[in-house]
């Protein structure tokens, strides 16, 4: 099976699970707990907080870790949007490109919260204009949230000079780094970002762990109380192997991503020139430049994306649509119809994303079969 | 695969005999999708009010639940064969829906399922397998596809008479028997049951075929107030002098040969003869006027691609579950036809399909248009009636 999915989530690293081994059977200690089992705990998740914060160049005490990067994304809006709703600001800004973890938070607050809710355009790249944030901003915005990389189309957003502006007005601004984390610089100081959240999974770390950085002095309301963890800012007894195994994972992730970008960015070259060339019809999504390494992003006219995916499932080639989570939903992709594609084009969206264990050999397979499959599907009558 | 006992049989046995096999379940449009998250409310199609925050996070077409989706997987799992589910809500909403909701205000009393074979599985999800290279689509049909002596295919009813469900599949022609396997058309039900219960497989069905898998809650009159309100208006039902007797609640209440429900004391027990949808009229009489002994069918399916060249015999079927009747096929121009039953039936229902069999061969059929040959007198002044 050729894996061209690791946007969805990617293989734990063999030295991840190395890193979180002891942490199950034998150091299984809860890490409130006063005796010897539970301070050693106690000092790996601080360990693994430290770890992460010397990636992300904050402060240990600003890393709250949570279930997953839509727990994050929750955490990001519902606790900074319901602290600032208390003092007056019910105003958000984002973009119409988020993951649904942002967008049907803030849906949800502006159903049940009384929110405001500024939804940005997009240009034909997915990109967001600053000037577009900066005009948008209220005296009564509460936050502003803009993904990092988008993850159907691969773009990566400006957030060093959206966040100048939200810091210029004294405004937090969050952002969904879910997909850069294992790709992109994460150094909180240089993106002017004040919340940023991140997912173990996509970058070779387990599922079920994420977290979120929140810069020291922004007010948050906890969404989950009881014990007290995480500074009381995420209650609950701390996953301590995912918490190392997620430190682990992005040190190694953050480590290599040099080298590992510059690969991945020629396979993805090599697999885009040749499907383009044997392909008739077919665009490229995106922005070109700004955007992750090994994100492909395509658009194939006249054929629908599930009988491509089908095909290359059959062909031995794991792929998707766009985002997982809308898969087996007919709904065109909200990313692309913000971009300015027609639902017609959406449909025939189909994402290759290319990661670690990817090889030339297995791009050239793809660049041999898909062609034949896209002819088979477009030939279906309708 | 629906995740019930036939098509997880069906795979099996497939699987057994040395087939690839791909299992697919289709998507199908139904009432009420999962709750839409708060983003997107208020932009999709009204949906029936009598649904809202029921069935959360379950479809509630009862061919593709969540639950039979889950069944179906397990089952593909199983036989270690991949599985996927195919969108077809956008084809299954207009071919079949529609349709259902346009029969039923033309008066008609239509079957979704001849409709769904035709279109959708024979149709859509045919199309759909021979793009991904497939060489046959298998299904979990009660039925059976032989050859005769010229080489043509044949429908077959299936082992289990009580099962046979080639009415419903009158609609192939050879183009779609050639490619299609029922591999548990050669069974009875209990050894199908038996089959699945050997291998560890599910063993009981899912939907039976005459269910209208749609309909959130299977009461159809409920869903055409909510989908087709124009047409289920209340109006009068008449004698065949054209007198008043009562007061109908819609046409799609009432269909020929009924007989409770009308509401009205009469001496002798009142029967559906026909709806009069021009003026949007139920007409009733008693039982001796009821039968008919003749019908026309719209453009017939001649399973063999060829049209007989005169009258024949035959076992015609007027119903997805009726005994076959004896009658006398004719065929009319514009490869219509007319039947003429050997007894007068009482329950023709035009928009059903009269499906003609000779012996277990299915020979194909049409739908319903109209009935002849009152038995009864017809008075000068009765109402026209679209029978």
């Amino acid at each position: 099976m050729i894996y061209l999915d690791h946007s969805a989530t990617t293989a734990v690293d063999p030295r991840v699970l190395e890193a979180m081994a002891p942490f199950w059977t034998e150091a299984y200690g809860n890490p409130s707990s006063i005796y010897g089992l539970g301070r050693r705990a106690a000092a790996a998740v601080e360990a693994a907080r430290a770890q992460v914060a010397g990636v992300l160049n904050c402060r240990p005490a600003e890393i709250v870790f949570t279930g997953c990067g839509t727990e994050s994304d929750n955490l990001a809006l519902r606790g900074v949007g319901l602290a600032q709703a208390a003092r007056g600001r019910r105003h958000l800004i984002t973009t119409p490109i988020e993951h649904h973890a942002v967008l049907h938070t803030a849906a949800d607050l502006a159903e049940h919260f009384d929110f405001e809710v500024t939804t940005l355009a997009v240009d034909r790249a997915g990109l967001v204009d600053p000037a577009a944030v900066a005009a948008a901003i209220r005296p009564d915005t509460a936050l502003i949230s803009v993904m990092y990389a988008n993850n159907e189309v691969g773009t990566v957003e400006p957030l060093a000079e959206i966040g100048a502006i939200a810091r210029q007005h004294g405004i937090p601004f969050h952002t969904d780094a879910v997909q850069a984390g294992g790709y992109l610089s994460l150094d909180v100081e240089a993106l002017n970002v004040d919340l940023l959240a991140l997912s173990a999974h996509k970058f070779h770390g387990p599922k079920g762990v994420g977290l979120l950085y929140v810069r020291q002095g922004t007010r948050l309301w906890p969404t989950q109380t009881g014990g007290g963890q995480e500074r009381g800012r995420r209650a609950g007894t701390e996953n301590v192997p995912h918490i190392v195994g997620l430190a682990r994972a992005l040190e190694l992730a953050q480590a290599d991503r040099t080298d590992e970008n510059a690969r991945l960015s020629a396979l993805r070259e090599r697999l885009a020139e040749g499907l383009c060339a044997r392909i008739p019809d077919i665009a490229l999504s995106g922005h070109p430049t700004h955007r992750l390494p090994g994100h492909l992003s395509l658009v194939i006219q006249g054929a629908e994306a599930e009988g491509l995916l089908i095909g290359l499932d059959l062909a031995g080639v794991a792929a998707s649509s766009g985002s997982a989570c809308a898969s087996g939903s007919p709904t065109p992709s909200h990313v692309l119809t913000a971009m300015g594609f027609s639902p017609q084009e959406a449909l025939g969206a189909l994402r290759l994303t290319l990661g670690r264990a990817n090889t030339e050999t297995e791009v050239d397979y793809v660049v041999e079969k898909l062609p034949e499959i896209v002819a088979r599907v477009r030939g279906m009558t309708r | 695969m629906s995740g019930g006992v036939d098509s997880s049989v069906a795979a099996a046995l497939l699987v057994e005999q040395g087939y690839c096999v791909i299992g697919v379940m289709l998507r199908l449009w139904a009432e009420n999708l999962t709750p839409q998250p708060p983003s997107l409310r208020g932009k999709g199609e009204a949906r029936s009010p009598l649904f809202v925050g029921e069935g959360l996070g379950e479809r509630l077409n009862r061919c593709c639940s969540l639950e039979s989706v889950h069944d179906a997987r397990a089952v593909a799992d199983k036989l270690g064969i991949p599985f996927y589910v195919v969108n077809a809500e956008r084809p299954f909403k207009e071919a079949v829906v529609d349709f259902f909701v346009a029969e039923y205000a033309a008066g008609r009393t239509p079957n979704p399922c001849l409709m769904c074979n035709r279109k959708i599985r024979f149709g859509y999800l045919l199309d759909y397998a021979r793009t991904l290279g497939a060489a046959y689509l298998a299904t979990g049909h009660y039925a059976r596809v032989r050859r005769d002596a010229a080489g043509r295919y044949q429908l077959v009813r299936g082992t289990d008479r009580a099962k046979d469900q080639s009415y419903v599949l009158s609609v192939l022609g050879q183009a779609e028997l050639a490619q299609a396997l029922f591999p548990v058309g050669e069974y009875t039900k209990p050894q199908v049951r038996a089959l699945a219960a050997e291998r560890g497989l599910p063993t009981a069905s899912r939907v039976e075929s005459q269910d209208l898998c749609f309909v959130a809650d299977g009461d159809y009159r409920r869903f055409l107030r909510d989908w087709a309100p124009k047409a289920v208006r209340p109006g009068p039902i008449l004698d065949r002098q054209g007198r008043q007797l009562g007061t109908h609640r819609g046409l799609p209440f009432y269909t020929i040969g009924q007989r409770s429900g009308l509401g009205i004391a009469a001496p002798r027990p009142l029967y559906v003869l026909g709806l009069d949808v021009a003026h949007n009229a139920v007409v009733v009489g008693p039982a001796d006027e009821l039968g008919r002994d003749r019908l026309t069918t719209g453009p017939v399916n001649w399973i063999s691609g060829q049209a007989p060249a005169g009258p024949f015999d035959a076992q015609v079927q007027i119903r997805y579950r009726a005994t076959p009747a004896a009658a006398t096929v004719t065929p009319l121009p514009a490869g219509r036809t007319e039947v003429r039953f050997a007894a007068p039936l009482r329950d023709i229902a035009p928009g059903q399909a009269a499906v003609f069999y000779d012996d277990q061969v299915c020979l194909g059929g049409g739908i319903i248009e109209g009935t002849h040959g009152w038995l009864g007198h017809r008075p000068a002044t009765a109402p026209r009636i679209i029978e």
